[in-house]
C-alpha cells in the first residue's frame, strides 16, 4: 500500500447479533484529502465513522491508523476527533471551556491553552464569543464551536457525522464552502458522512457511495457523476433518466428503438445494459433535429431551469432540465452528444468496472 | 377563557391557604405569646439565651447533615449503576417499593431487628460476638434514617443521569478524556441538579425527624422536631413550640435557597 495512507480497513466486518451492518469493507484513506461517505440512512456509513473513532469495535478485520493496528485502542487514545451530528457541546461550560476541554485533559500550560483556543476560534470566526454559554449560541455558531473543539487538538483525521443536517439551506451552503476551505487550508484529512448527494459532490475529493453495508463505488465526484457503476448510484447521485438498452458492439448502443454512437466499450456484443442520460445533458430542439422525440407532459419552473417531464412513443419517461420553456402537450426533439450516454452493465463489481474502463481508455 | 383557567386553581389555592399559609401565620402569631398568654418576645429571647435550644438547632443540622451525607454516598453510585443495568424499571420499582410502606411500620420492624434478642444480635452471636446494645444508639438512628431516605435521593439523581445525552460522553472520550476524567468533568457536573433536589428532599425532612429519634434513637438524639413535639404535647408551652417552629421554617427556606437552581453565567472551572 502507498505510504500516504492514513487509515486502512482490511476486510472489516461489523455485526450486532445476526444483524450485519458492514460486510467486508476494504478502504484506504489518504492523508490530506476530503472524503465523503454517502448513502441513505442505515447503509453503515456512520458505523465506519464510529469504527475509526473507536466508539465501536469491528467484528472481523483490521483497522489501521498511521500504519498501526487500532482495533483495541480506546477512542481517547486515537489521534482522531469527531464533530457530532448533534454537536455534543457540553452545556455546563462556556465556549472557551468547551474548546479547551481536550487541551485541559492533556494538562497543557494555561497560557498555551488560551493562545490555541483564541487561534482556533478566530479560524471559525467566533473570536469574542469565549464567555458565551452554549444555550446562547445559534445552530450555526454551535456547529463552529464543535468544529473548533475538535480541530484545536490537531487531529490526524477529523470525522464529521452529518454536521450540516440540522442547519437551514442557506447556512448549509455557506458551511459547505467554509468546511471545504478549512480542510484545504489545514491539510487535515476529513471524513464526512452525509446522505445529501449535493453536499458530497460539492465538497469531496473522493466519494464512497454506500448501500446496505457495502461500498458500491468510490471515486472523484466527477467520475461518479459521469460514470455511475449501476442504477443505484446513478439514481442516488443527481437526477437521471435510466432506460434499458443493448450494446450492439463497442461504441454503439441501442435503446428506445434506435442505435446511437457512444463512448463505452469492453462489453460482449448484444449484451443487455442500462443507459443513463442526465436531464441537463438533454437539449430541447425541433422534432427533426432531435435524436429522440417526446411529448411534453408536465413542466415545473425550478428557478435556475425548467424541469420538463415528457414521454416517448414507448412510454419511457424523460426528464429534461432546460433554460428554455416547452409547451405542455407539444412534441419536441431531444438532442444529446455521444459522450452524454453512460452505459451500465448489470451486476458489475467495482474492480471489473475499473478494469474495463482502463482497458479501452488506454487504447 | 382566562376565567376558565383561573377556575382550575381554586381547589389548590384553597388548600394552600388553609393548610400552608394559615398554619405558618398561626405559628408566627403564637410564637409571640408566652405560657401565660402575654404578648411578648420572651420566647425568642429564651431561644437565643438558653444554650439548650441553640444546641438543639445545631444538633438537628448535624444529624440532618450526616443523614444526607450517608444517603448521598450510598445513592449516587447506586443511581449510576442503575442507569447501566438492563432491567431499569424493575430495579427502580424495588427501590421505590419500601416508600409505600408506612414509616411507623418500618420503625417498629427495626426495633425488632435491633433489639437485644433481635436478628442483628442473633447474627452477632452466631459470629461469636456477645449481644450488643444496638437500639437507642446514634448509629442505629442514623442507619434507619438513612435507610428511609435513600429512595428520595436515588430517584432525582437517577433521573438526572438518565437525561444525560450519551453523545456528550462519547465527545469526552473523543477529546482524550479517560473514564474518570469523563465522570469528573462531564457526568458529575451535569448530574448536580439531581443531587441538589435529592439533598433538598432528604435534608429538609431530616431536620424535623422526631418519631425516629424517639423509637430508634431512644430520645438520645434530640432535634428541633423532638423539642416541638415536647412543647406542644408535654409541657403545653405552645408559644415556645411555635418559636422553634419558626426557626425550623427559616432553616428549611435557607436550605432551599442554598440548594436551589441558580442562574449560572459562564463556566464551572
Amino acid at each position: 500500500m502507498t505510504g500516504n495512507a492514513i487509515i486502512e480497513f482490511n476486510h472489516v466486518k461489523k455485526q450486532y447479533d445476526d444483524n450485519v451492518i458492514l460486510k467486508d469493507i476494504d478502504l484506504e484513506i489518504e492523508r490530506g484529502k476530503f472524503y465523503t461517505l454517502l448513502g441513505p440512512s442505515g447503509c453503515g456509513k456512520t458505523t465506519i465513522l464510529n469504527l475509526v473513532a473507536g466508539f465501536t469495535e469491528a467484528t472481523e478485520g483490521t483497522i489501521t491508523l498511521n500504519g498501526k493496528k487500532v482495533n483495541d485502542i480506546p477512542p481517547n487514545q486515537r489521534t482522531v476527533n469527531t464533530v457530532f451530528q448533534d454537536y455534543a457541546l457540553f452545556p455546563h461550560m462556556n465556549v472557551f471551556e468547551n474548546v479547551a476541554f481536550g487541551l485541559r485533559i492533556k494538562k497543557m500550560n494555561k497560557n498555551v491553552i488560551k493562545e490555541k483556543v483564541a487561534e482556533v476560534l478566530k479560524m471559525v470566526q467566533l473570536s469574542g464569543y469565549e464567555e458565551r454559554g452554549i444555550s446562547e449560541m445559534s445552530g450555526g455558531q454551535r456547529q463552529r464551536v464543535a468544529i473548533a473543539r475538535a480541530l484545536v487538538n490537531e487531529p490526524d483525521v477529523l470525522l464529521l457525522d452529518e454536521p450540516l443536517s440540522a442547519l437551514d439551506l442557506k447556512l448549509r451552503t455557506d458551511m459547505q464552502y467554509e468546511l471545504r476551505e478549512l480542510q484545504q487550508r489545514l491539510g487535515i484529512t476529513f471524513i464526512f458522512v452525509t446522505h445529501d448527494q449535493e453536499e458530497a459532490l460539492a465538497m469531496s475529493d473522493i466519494i464512497f457511495v454506500m448501500k446496505e453495508g457495502e461500498i458500491v463505488q468510490s471515486g472523484t465526484p466527477v467520475d461518479i457523476y459521469d460514470e455511475p457503476i449501476n442504477r443505484y448510484v446513478a439514481d442516488f447521485i443527481g437526477e437521471s433518466n435510466i432506460v434499458k438498452g443493448t450494446m450492439i458492439q463497442d461504441y454503439e448502443v441501442s435503446f428506445v428503438g434506435h442505435t446511437f454512437e457512444c463512448v463505452d466499450a469492453g462489453m460482449r456484443p448484444n449484451e443487455k445494459v442500462e443507459v443513463v442520460l442526465r436531464p441537463e445533458d438533454l437539449v430541447l430542439t425541433s422534432v427533426e433535429k432531435g435524436k429522440l422525440t417526446v411529448q411534453v407532459d408536465t413542466q415545473l419552473f425550478r428557478g435556475v431551469h425548467y424541469e420538463i417531464i415528457g414521454y416517448d412513443r414507448d412510454g419511457n419517461e424523460w426528464m429534461v432540465h432546460s433554460t428554455k420553456k416547452a409547451k405542455v402537450g407539444s412534441e419536441v426533439g431531444l438532442y444529446f452528444e455521444p459522450e452524454d450516454i453512460h452505459v451500465m452493465r448489470f451486476g458489475e463489481s467495482e474492480q471489473e468496472f475499473d478494469a474495463r474502463l482502463e482497458s479501452y481508455e488506454e487504447e | 377563557m382566562k376565567q376558565n383557567k383561573a377556575l382550575y386553581f381554586v381547589p389548590y389555592t384553597f388548600w394552600l391557604i388553609l393548610f400552608v399559609i394559615a398554619p405558618i401565620l398561626l405559628i408566627i402569631y403564637q410564637s409571640f405569646f408566652n405560657i401565660h398568654d402575654d404578648f411578648t418576645l420572651e420566647n425568642y429571647q429564651t431561644y437565643f439565651q438558653s444554650g439548650t435550644y441553640l444546641k438543639m438547632t445545631l444538633n438537628s443540622f448535624w444529624y440532618a447533615f450526616l443523614i444526607t451525607l450517608f444517603t448521598l454516598l450510598i445513592s449516587y453510585p447506586t443511581a449510576y449503576l442503575l442507569t447501566k443495568t438492563k432491567h431499569k424499571q424493575l430495579w427502580l420499582l424495588l427501590i421505590i417499593l419500601p416508600t409505600w410502606i408506612n414509616l411507623l411500620l418500618k420503625a417498629y420492624a427495626f426495633i425488632g431487628i435491633f433489639s437485644m434478642n433481635g436478628t442483628a444480635n442473633q447474627f452477632l452471636s452466631f459470629m461469636g460476638i456477645a449481644p450488643q446494645q444496638i437500639l437507642f444508639t446514634d448509629a442505629s438512628f442514623l442507619f434507619v434514617a438513612t435507610y428511609i431516605e435513600i429512595p428520595f435521593m436515588i430517584l432525582p439523581i437517577y433521573n438526572a443521569l438518565e437525561e444525560l445525552n450519551p453523545s456528550l460522553i462519547s465527545a469526552s472520550y473523543d477529546l482524550g478524556a479517560n473514564s474518570w476524567q469523563t465522570f469528573r468533568r462531564v457526568v458529575f457536573p451535569l448530574s448536580l441538579t439531581g443531587v441538589k433536589s435529592g439533598v433538598q428532599a432528604v435534608f429538609i425532612p431530616s431536620l424535623s425527624l422526631f418519631m425516629l429519634t424517639r423509637l430508634i434513637g431512644g430520645n438520645r438524639v434530640i432535634t428541633l422536631g423532638t423539642a416541638i413535639e415536647q412543647h406542644f404535647l408535654v409541657t403545653e408551652n405552645w408559644g415556645m413550640g411555635s418559636t422553634i417552629g419558626v426557626f425550623l421554617i427559616i432553616a428549611m427556606v435557607l436550605t432551599m435557597l442554598l440548594t436551589g437552581e441558580k442562574k449560572k453565567k459562564g463556566a464551572i472551572r
